[in-house]
């Protein structure tokens, strides 16, 4: 298995920590001048998206991940895994359980393109894009001619998500375009 | 394309030559002369946590000019510092670069409490006046009785990094952190300090170590580090030693990160802000 030393951590290298793979976000290299070298090293683990930081000595290995992120089409879920086909045309398909696919499950719609990341080719995250377009299928009705201001209200999506900061105006049917990062709504979509 | 372009903005190019005309101005008006030594030498340090880099054929580039500006005090050279380059294998990163400025001085006559006053003199000159606190190494980490070294080193580096802001030196390192310093009547302690600002080292001093053997003493002990820990071996530099036993006058002296004492001039958060181009 490959391994990096410290001096060879960048940020976005992937390696294995504690047993779980982990992605390098900051390297930081400390040394009083007569004494021992060190680096301080933050990285997330990309099973459950924490943040930790590591002090390893200057010199130290640690051991690579195997982990690629593949752009993946949703297809369905069977209610314990949720599948998803690779786009190079090779059909090819994994599933990813529920601690991989984990809050992207309020916006996963079929036929949309997910990140999945992969660990020794088993998914160990789903990222959904920036912005995903739902359905409405519950809310409010809708107020007619209240389309500039005024307060807002939840919506529930056809994934089973419920989004605030909904306009008034909107009705059941309407596609809205959310942000996946704050779960927020961000606009009507147009049909 | 590659970046041709400087690291540092052609201002703080310009902040930084005020920042060394003022540094050579400071010494002129004491009486310290400006003196240049080799870049490269046959021999370099055995010290363990300071690396050098080989130059095959022609020995190792300087970590600091030291033993060669030592080499000039046993020869009658008076108070004196060279303002240049000194390099270091393996040290990358925000604060560290393995090619870096150092401002390296020696006072005749001078204790490390005389040469305190005279750094904070300098650094007042330079970033302007403020005031300075004093700490002991104990005060910084607690005591080091019985801690392993790395863990004590990283536990020193942590500490230093909070203090901050604020000007501190830092006196009293234990006995066998003492480099090149001369012991302290207590046996335990070592006269070596350093000056921390905003959390960042910026300068490493001493009252000199004078006696040969014990010099030839702390070498055979960094070489069994060196050996233990499986770094390179570093021959002693006899030359070196062999000024020591002509003599070396009674002296203070201190070297000083010029480009981290730049980067907090001009208010930069890496050393790659000031210099020319970073370092490959």
């Amino acid at each position: 298995m490959a391994t990096y030393s410290t001096n060879e951590f960048r940020s976005g290298m992937k390696v294995m920590l504690d047993g779980d793979p982990c992605n390098i976000l900051e390297n930081e290299f400390v040394k009083p001048g007569k004494g021992q070298a060190f680096n301080r090293v933050k990285m997330r683990n990309l099973k459950n998206g924490r943040v930790w930081e590591r002090t390893f000595k200057s010199g130290e290995s640690i051991e690579a991940a195997d982990v690629i992120d593949l752009d993946m089409e949703y297809l369905y879920t069977d209610g314990e895994f949720w599948h998803f086909m690779k786009t190079d045309d090779s059909y090819e398909q994994v599933a990813a359980d529920q601690s991989a696919v984990a809050d992207s499950e309020n916006w996963l719609k079929e036929q949309e393109v997910y990140q999945v990341t992969l660990w020794n080719d088993d998914p160990i995250a789903v990222t959904p894009p920036n912005f995903v377009e739902l359905e409405v299928t519950d809310t409010d009705p809708g107020l007619k001619g209240d389309t500039a201001n005024g307060g807002t209200k939840p919506a529930t999506l056809s994934t089973g998500a419920t989004i605030k900061g909904v306009p008034l105006f909107i009705n059941i049917g309407d596609v809205l375009k959310v942000d996946t990062r704050t779960g927020e709504y961000v606009s009507r979509a147009k049909t | 394309m590659s970046d041709w372009r400087p690291s540092a903005s052609i201002e703080q190019l310009k902040r930084r030559a005020e920042l060394l005309a003022q540094a050579r101005a400071f010494f002129a008006g004491r009486d310290v002369i400006e003196v240049q030594t080799p870049v490269i030498a046959k021999d370099s340090v055995t010290e363990p946590d300071v690396q050098s880099i080989e130059v095959p054929g022609y020995g190792y580039l300087q970590t600091s000019p030291e033993y060669q500006m030592k080499r000039l005090l046993a020869a009658g050279m008076p108070s004196c510092y060279q303002l240049g380059p000194a390099f270091r294998h393996g040290e990358q990163g925000r604060l560290h670069n393995p090619e870096f400025t150092m401002l390296e001085w020696y006072r005749l006559g001078f204790d490390h409490n005389q040469l305190m006053c005279e750094v904070a003199d300098l650094v007042d000159t330079l970033l302007g006046p403020k005031p300075y606190q004093r700490l002991t190494y104990e005060d910084v980490v607690g005591k080091s009785e019985g801690r392993p070294r790395d863990a004590l080193d990283l536990a020193f580096a942590e500490a230093c990094e909070r203090l901050t802001p604020g000007r501190f030196f830092i006196t009293d390192y234990p006995a066998d952190q003492a480099a090149l310093a001369r012991i302290n009547p207590d046996r335990q302690t070592a006269a070596r300090f350093e000056l921390v600002i905003d959390g960042i080292e910026i300068a490493n001093g001493y009252w000199e170590l004078l006696d040969a053997d014990e010099h030839r003493q702390r070498f055979k002990t960094d070489k069994e580090i060196r050996r233990q820990r499986g770094l390179p071996e570093m021959a002693v530099d006899e030359v070196f030693l062999a000024a020591l036993e002509h003599g070396l006058p009674e002296c203070a002296g201190v070297a000083m990160g010029f480009d981290r004492l730049v980067m907090l001039g001009v208010g930069a958060k890496a050393l790659s802000d000031v210099t020319a181009f970073r370092g490959s």
